[in-house]
């Protein structure tokens, strides 16, 4: 099974990537553009999606600073 | 593996004959850079068309970037021994004694069209490269220092009368700048390797063409540096480190094989930017040097710019033998590549070692150990020829003669150009401003501001052996372990050299070795990157053999030969002309005591400041002519270049005796912006006449001309006495010309003064940080 | 008394740390892959980029076997110094409290600092008096320290903040401008800048790093008697 997971610093953090992100896009013409975060993505293929959790607990995430989202694409 | 599938018998002269699935044609010889002559002789050597993989192999070692075809007979002109050489050119790096049977690697090259197109990895890869070669030689590297030019970051002035002129950021320039900064200092902090120093450029020549030089210094034992030549036949090949991709193939995909219809013919799977990895460099690093402290191989190469062609044929033709080579055992990054794609790759951190069939184990053992791939891939013969194959079918035949060593070399035409070839800079200071306005302008100046945003982004103590950062001193120090110190600069200015290259050429080289006195250091050996456009061109081919003479010339009279370098050509935009000739040169030099280095700041409220050294100012292509928007002089003022190098000697010894408590040399700006310069690092300010020294002179003549050979001193009033006694027993003068006093800049020039405070100094020298924000 | 110098894939200051606690006592390097910590009597994780600093600064090499054993050394009250990317490790060996972020500037960034003692007399800073000021360099790109604020409330109660940048010095963005803190029980400590680049005048005018590791030798030594 394929999942993606999607890390993101939690709310609250100071996102210094996103806010650049963020202000770079109005200088090349993007307008209306948002609360604008930056994280990671990890694509892994698993046989026991149920783990996948404990994957993000222990090592894909740091749960102190970090929100993991599981996407499993079947 | 070596079996003949029975199409060419070794040795032969004949033709290869191994016909692949798609036989190139002369188009796609000139489509991958050869001439029609270069092709044909190609078929003569080969005894017939050459088929797929040795096109593409010729292609690249036949490449000026490989062979040098416009640039070896110059180069053959340049000293290359010295007392302290050890290695010369010819080798992954060059080498100098350093004492205690110790020696310093050094070189610098060039990733300049990969760096326009992605600054970061191209910039990193360049890094990447540089050190491969170092310790390719068995040296620990121990140092980079890096040397950038870029299009100016402004772009143009608008504005009108009194308002205050308001530029454009010129986002590309920026763009680029930032980039390979960030590059650099991803790859040298990465791996562990302090970048120390360096130097960076604004010109609009640069704009379209950018250079990114990268120089690094590696420590080793004499006895157990290690060279490149392959040696003894049924000695077996082994390539360790990354997985090879399809990095940088980008311009040989003209000869992908029409089968790979379904997913090829796309650019994204062939890149023309290589990425790298520094963990991965890292693990190699170590893995290369304890291979080489257990005495595990003959020989070893990196892989750099064509990869494990050249690689592979260079060692071959350095040990005047043969080699089988097979793709099948290669590790790769990529299913499906065709054996050219494999030959060609431009993969980063990969290492090419010959080994002894009895220690292939422990070598691939050690490999594993470093958590790095390996692979036996090939074995030494006897037949001097190159011989690819893919599995047990022969894919390619050549002899390696042909391939490293029959490249035709081609004579320059020079031709002095009769017109101005570079347009004038855009003014951005009027001709009127007073000497105090010019002052903080130059100060502000790109070419001239603070360097700190820069070099904040650079680990710069790593290894612990760093005695002066950047901005401490003119030259960068490295403690040695016997309480002697090394001494780097890398210089040039490509104004003045565009302006004349055989002086300017001249004094990019005094400039480096007139930093290493300024520590106390004395010069060891030189390494250059001669960055030029189109040598095809008659005015193009003029500027490199009078910079070549202008070297040559240099490096004689200072005693400091060349150990190695690289060539970069065709550095010519499509609209926009040829960059500045930019004839980098790195200087490595060495002082007896660490205790004794120089410092650039003024120290002591009180002491003396003293000017020493030949001083004939002229505004001739200097940086105020540039801000006056001024176009380049046809020719530099003439140098008094033994009284410069008398002048060396006299500042490296009082910097080596403790008598001067500051040195630093006059360069872009003049002397007052040198004495700025040593008020701000010293956090002190100087009271400063002109008296007779400028008697009659241009105002801004004194304060700002360019020549060199000058230096700026401090120290106890005794001291500088003293010193200007023994001085002038050498012919060289050292005239008292201030104080170190006070908060503010004074200088009387006549009936006229300038004063700034330090803090309006320094407002004017920290223009760059806008740069990264 | 003998440190022992953690060496992973990617470690760069391992060396540099080594030659420094070599000037307070006996030093050895610690490979990775072996848990044997070789009877040190303290334990030194340095800086660098372990791993290239892969997915996370320390999340790999938090779990070599050699962090096993450091992490029961820990545990029985042995002194442990994280240094830069040394300290990440310990964050996310969960040894230390909070995380280190992404500088503010989102550059490498390196820089003379001076730092402020906030808390003295405990294993790492013994000798040193409360608001003296340490200039040591600091050298990363991922030092910004955070907490929540329950933890950091916490932490000031128990004495953990045991260094914060001088007013000026904090280019990271760390919260409350912390530059360096230890557990409850006060035998483990982290702290972005590098001690052990400050233990040589000729390297930059600054010994302030050696009180740390001669600290850690005073704290093993008392114990001893």
């Amino acid at each position: 099974m394929r999942a993606h997971v999607l890390i993101r610093p939690k709310a609250g953090i100071l996102d210094p990537q996103g806010e650049a992100v963020q202000r770079a896009l109005p200088a090349l013409g993007f307008a209306g553009v948002t609360n604008v975060h930056v994280g990671r993505l990890v694509e892994l293929d698993v046989e026991e999606p149920a783990q996948l959790e404990s994957m993000c607990e222990r090592l894909l995430a740091n749960p102190l600073v970090e929100d993991y989202e599981i996407v499993l694409a079947g | 593996m070596s079996e003949d599938p029975g199409v060419a018998t070794a040795g032969s002269a004949t033709a290869s004959g191994i016909a692949s699935a798609q036989q190139p044609t002369l188009e796609d010889a000139l489509a991958l850079g050869l001439t029609r002559a270069e092709y044909e002789l190609v078929c003569e050597k080969q005894g017939g068309a050459p088929n797929q993989v040795e096109l593409a192999m010729y292609s690249l070692l036949w490449s000026e970037h490989c062979a040098y075809k416009h640039s070896k007979k110059l180069l053959r002109t340049l000293p290359t021994e010295g007392p302290h050489v050890v290695m010369g050119p010819g080798e992954n790096a060059g080498a100098v004694d350093v004492g205690n049977g110790q020696v310093c690697a050094f070189k610098v090259e060039s990733h300049n069209h990969p760096s326009a197109v992605e600054p970061f990895q191209g910039a990193a890869t360049g890094v990447g490269g540089i050190l491969r070669d170092i310790f390719a030689i068995g040296a620990r590297p121990i140092a980079v220092l890096d040397s950038l030019r870029f299009g100016e970051p402004c772009a143009g002035t608008t504005g009108d009368g009194d308002d205050a002129p308001q530029s454009t950021p010129n986002t590309r320039a920026r763009y680029l700048l930032d980039g390979a900064v960030q590059g650099i200092g991803h790859y040298g902090n990465s791996i562990g390797v302090p970048t120390i120093g360096g130097e960076v450029y604004f010109e609009g020549p640069y704009e379209q063409n950018c250079l990114v030089n990268a120089m690094a210094l590696g420590l080793g034992e004499r006895e157990k540096l290690v060279r490149s030549a392959a040696a003894g036949p049924g000695n077996v090949l082994v390539l360790f480190g990354a997985r090879t991709g399809r990095d940088g193939i980008g311009g040989a995909s003209v000869l992908a094989s029409a089968e790979l219809g379904e997913t090829g013919g796309d650019e994204d799977k062939r890149p023309t930017v290589q990425v790298g990895d520094p963990f991965e460099e890292k693990k190699l690093l170590e893995c290369s040097l304890e291979l080489l402290e257990r005495g595990l191989i003959v020989a070893l190469q990196d892989l750099g710019a064509a990869g494990l062609t050249s690689s592979a044929a260079e060692m071959a033709s350095k040990g005047e033998v043969g080699i089988d080579l097979d793709v099948a055992r290669i590790p790769l990054r990529e299913p499906d590549m065709e054996p050219f794609e494999v030959m060609v790759s431009e993969s980063q951190e990969r290492m090419l070692c010959v080994v002894e069939p009895q220690n292939v184990e422990a070598v691939r053992a050690l490999c594993e150990k470093w958590e790095v791939n390996s692979a036996a891939i090939g074995t030494v013969t006897a037949t001097g020829r190159m011989r690819v194959f893919d599995g047990t079918k022969l894919v390619g035949d050549m002899p390696v003669r042909a391939l490293v060593d029959d490249c035709p070399l081609y004579d320059l035409a020079p031709e002095k150009p009769a017109a101005a070839i570079y347009p004038p800079p855009s003014a951005t200071l009027a001709v009127e401003a007073s000497p105090r306005e010019a002052l903080l302008a130059l100060l502000a100046a790109p070419n001239i501001a603070s360097r700190r945003p820069l070099f904040e982004q650079y680990d710069a103590i790593v290894q612990s052996r760093t005695v002066r950062r950047p901005e401490q001193a003119d030259a960068a120090v490295l403690a040695l372990e016997d309480g002697s110190a090394l001494a780097v600069s890398i210089d040039c200015n490509g104004r003045r050299v565009a302006a004349d290259p055989y002086r300017g050429t001249i004094e990019a080289a005094l400039e480096c070795a007139a930093n290493l006195a300024c520590v106390g250091a004395e010069p060891l050996g030189t390494t250059n990157n001669l960055n030029f456009g189109n040598p095809e061109k008659g005015h193009i081919a003029w500027q490199l053999t009078e910079s070549v003479r202008g070297l040559g010339d240099a490096c004689r009279a200072l005693e400091a030969p060349i150990v190695g370098g690289n060539v970069s050509l065709y550095n010519e935009g499509q609209t926009a002309g040829p960059i500045y000739p930019t004839p980098v040169v790195g200087m490595v030099g060495r002082l007896p005591d660490v205790g004794r280095a120089g410092r650039l700041g003024f120290a002591r409220a009180g002491d003396v400041v003293a000017l020493v050294g030949p001083f004939a100012p002229s505004l001739a292509a200097s940086e105020l002519a540039k801000l006056r928007g001024e176009p380049l002089p046809d020719g530099l003022p003439e140098l008094a270049l033994d009284e410069a190098i008398a002048a060396q000697a006299v500042v490296r010894e009082a910097v080596r005796s403790g008598a001067c408590a500051s040195a630093h040399d006059i360069a872009e700006g003049g002397l007052a912006v040198a004495l700025a310069e040593c008020c701000l690092a010293g956090g002190l300010g100087a009271d400063v006449t002109f008296g007779e020294l400028f008697a009659g002179a241009d105002p801004h003549e004194a304060l700002f001309g360019e020549s060199p050979g000058g230096f700026v001193l401090s120290g106890a009033p005794d001291a500088l006495r003293e010193l200007a006694d023994a001085a002038s027993r050498t012919g060289v003068v050292l005239a008292p010309i201030g104080t170190v006093s006070g908060g503010a800049l004074r200088i009387d020039f006549g009936d006229r003064s300038l004063a700034a405070t330090l803090e309006e100094l320094t407002n004017a020298h920290t223009s760059l940080s806008e740069l990264f924000l | 008394m003998k440190f022992g110098v953690l060496r992973f894939p990617g470690s760069c200051d391992e060396v540099d740390a080594l030659g420094a606690a070599r000037r307070v006592a006996d030093a050895e390097l610690l490979w990775h892959g072996d848990s044997d910590l070789k009877g040190a009597d303290a334990i030194v994780v340095p800086g660098g980029f372990s791993y290239g600093d892969y997915l996370r600064a320390g999340a790999i090499a938090r779990f070599a076997p050699v962090m096993e054993s450091v992490i029961d050394f820990a545990e029985d009250g042995g002194l442990v110094l994280g240094i830069c990317n040394g300290f990440q490790v310990l964050c996310e060996a969960r040894l230390l409290p909070g995380a280190l972020l992404v500088n503010a500037n989102r550059r490498f960034t390196f820089r003379q600092v001076e730092l402020e003692v906030l808390n003295s007399g405990g294993s790492f800073t013994r000798g040193c008096s409360i608001g003296e000021r340490l200039s040591i360099p600091a050298k990363h790109s991922w030092g910004r320290y955070h907490a929540d604020g329950e933890t950091l409330a916490a932490m000031d109660r128990a004495g953990q903040i045991v260094l914060r940048y001088a007013q000026g010095e904090n280019f990271n963005g760390s919260v409350h401008e912390i530059a360096g803190v230890s557990n409850e029980r006060g035998n483990v400590f982290g702290l972005m800048p590098h001690p052990e680049h400050a233990v040589d005048e000729l390297m930059g005018g600054s010994t302030d790093g050696l009180k740390i590791f001669e600290s850690m030798r005073l704290t093993v030594e008392g114990a001893h008697v």
